[in-house]
């Protein structure tokens, strides 16, 4: 066998932002996937019609700004908020519900801040929470799976759903099945125990594998970003492990009041979060030792929002907190640089 | 013991986070605004605030009820807060002024200031509000002053890295700043409903 003998640089091609956004939207394939399948064409249309809006009104702020168009959108960093936006809200939530979150992410998280790698929160997270408090009916109203809902697949056929969406259809006709998710269920449950809980309610017991493949199909997405290095394992791993130790700490003290690590796991946006939303790599912090520090802070505080919090998934506003957290982490977890010999913590020195 | 310890820590999550002085009721905005543009500057602040929050929190208290309640001169109260406020912010500025000459110069016109922040004497008026007894007043101030510092410091190292983004011209500065303030107010309410308070 021969070698090829090569002198440095190795690595002879930078990998530029299009193409990182490229891989990126080919990881989000099995989750769109698995949400398409389990929860009708909602999703689909969402995050075309999101993606429309991202473009158009990136192009109108670009314009503005006067900036040339082509090299600012060619980089895709517009659509891949718009898709993690679009599959975060209800797949049937109405078509202006879709374009406030888009407004909102691209012109104000991200454009007002000057544009891509300035933004210092997550765009996507900002219209989540804002659309969160401001259309609380529309942003809850999330589709119960095609398991549940006696007419079997699809959940509603393409026309009819773009039809809810779009506003031709009486909003009665999408009541029938729209439901609460198992993190809803489980939040308002009374004063039952988790296990009556489980065992009375029909989205616990029957449609819960609905979230169980739709977080593995996001698992699945994550580790190919983690193969393809786009994505370090610090700030994932550790809000998982984060997370998953809370839950087990709560549920082996009292398993009646509180849900069980696996459930935290592999319902809500846990696994969308973790791989997707907390890697953004210009909100979060920046070093290792600060992404680890970040990530858990992420994962402690959905568990916090989850189980006594106002809101069933506190995924968006864990991650808020920790995005305007982020620069403070930046100053205190400096790497050590090469001939110091401690690390330099917070402003120190000449700076 | 524990009952009290516990009320303690309720008083403290939710008045450092769940009714957070700036980002959810909205007072001491001038400060939060002002002093924010620097760390450093901003650390100082928040340092001096929760000294004069806290001295000042107890002072209101001790004299409400040892001086205007047995006199039946609650009607007093305003202004006699805001002179015992004048007197530890005098007191704080002496201090400082004495201990730390660079930040007394980097806080400069602030420090008197603290004088008219509205969360002092929000503080001071909350407590007789809600009936505060003296270890909650302690409590109140306190946690009132860590949740103000927790804001200014994570705002102020946001505002020098967005200091340097490519802002559009419009936005620069005060106005940029607002927006963030709205932003962390947003994040800052999904701790809304942990502790009922």
């Amino acid at each position: 066998m021969s070698l090829i003998r090569m002198s440095s640089p190795h690595v002879y091609k930078a990998n530029s932002t299009a193409n990182v956004m490229r891989l990126v939207l080919l990881a989000t394939l099995p989750g769109i996937t698995a949400l398409t399948v389990f929860f009708g064409w909602g999703t689909l249309i969402q995050i075309v019609w999101a993606a429309l809006l991202a473009v158009a009104f990136e192009a109108a702020i670009l314009k503005l700004r006067r900036r040339p168009l082509g090299f600012y959108l060619s980089d895709g960093s517009a659509i891949v908020t718009a898709l993690l936006l679009a599959v975060a809200i209800p797949p049937f939530a109405p078509w202006w519900v879709t374009a406030v979150g888009v407004f909102v992410a691209i012109v104000i998280a991200k454009h007002l801040y000057g544009g891509l790698g300035q933004n210092p929160f997550n765009p996507a997270m900002v219209a989540y929470a804002l659309l969160l408090i401001s259309f609380p009916v529309e942003m809850t109203r999330w589709t119960s799976p095609f398991v549940l809902n006696g007419e079997g697949w699809p959940v509603a056929s393409f026309m009819d759903t773009l039809g809810a969406i779009f506003g031709s259809v009486e909003h009665i006709w999408y009541d029938s099945f729209t439901g609460a998710t198992p993190l809803d269920e489980l939040r308002h449950r009374g004063g039952l125990t988790t296990e009556e809980t489980w065992r009375q309610s029909l989205v616990l017991s029957q449609g819960i594998g609905a979230w169980h493949a739709v977080s593995a199909a996001w698992f699945m997405g994550g580790i190919f970003l983690l193969y393809r290095k786009i994505i370090t394992w610090h700030a994932p791993i550790s809000m998982l492990l984060a997370l998953a130790v809370c839950a087990t700490l709560f549920y082996g003290f009292d398993p009646d009041s509180y849900a069980d690590p696996f459930f935290h796991l592999s319902t809500g946006a846990t696994m969308l979060a973790a791989f997707f939303i907390i890697t953004d790599p210009v909100s979060s912090a920046t070093s290792n030792r600060g992404r680890i520090i970040f990530g858990a802070s992420i994962g402690v505080l959905i568990f916090i929002i989850r189980t006594w919090g106002n809101y069933p998934d506190g995924v968006a506003f864990a991650v808020l907190l920790l995005n305007l957290a982020a620069p403070f982490i930046d100053l205190y977890s400096q790497p050590r640089s090469y001939g110091h010999s401690r690390a330099n913590k917070g402003r120190g020195g000449k700076a | 013991m524990t009952g009290a310890m516990t009320d303690f820590l309720l008083i403290l999550i939710s008045t450092v986070l769940v009714n957070n002085f700036v980002l959810v009721q909205f007072l001491g905005l001038c400060p939060f605004m002002g002093v924010s543009n620097k760390l450093e500057t901003a650390m100082g602040m928040s340092l001096a605030t929760t000294f004069v929050l806290t001295l000042s929190s107890v002072c209101s208290y001790l004299v409400y009820s040892a001086l205007l309640k047995p006199f039946g001169l609650e009607y007093l109260q305003t202004i006699a807060f805001i002179l015992v406020i004048a007197v530890v912010v005098q007191f704080t500025e002496m201090v400082v002024h004495k201990t730390s000459p660079m930040l007394y110069k980097l806080l400069g016109i602030f420090l008197p200031l603290i004088t008219t922040n509205c969360a002092v004497l929000g503080v001071a008026l909350l407590n007789i509000k809600k009936q505060n007894g003296f270890i909650e007043s302690i409590a109140y101030g306190f946690g009132a002053a860590v949740g103000f510092s927790l804001a200014l410091v994570l705002f102020s190292a946001i505002r020098e890295r967005v200091a340097v983004a490519d802002v559009p011209v419009p936005f620069r500065g005060a106005a940029i700043g607002m927006v963030t303030a709205g932003l962390m107010s947003l994040a800052f309410m999904g701790f809304a409903g942990l502790v009922q308070f």
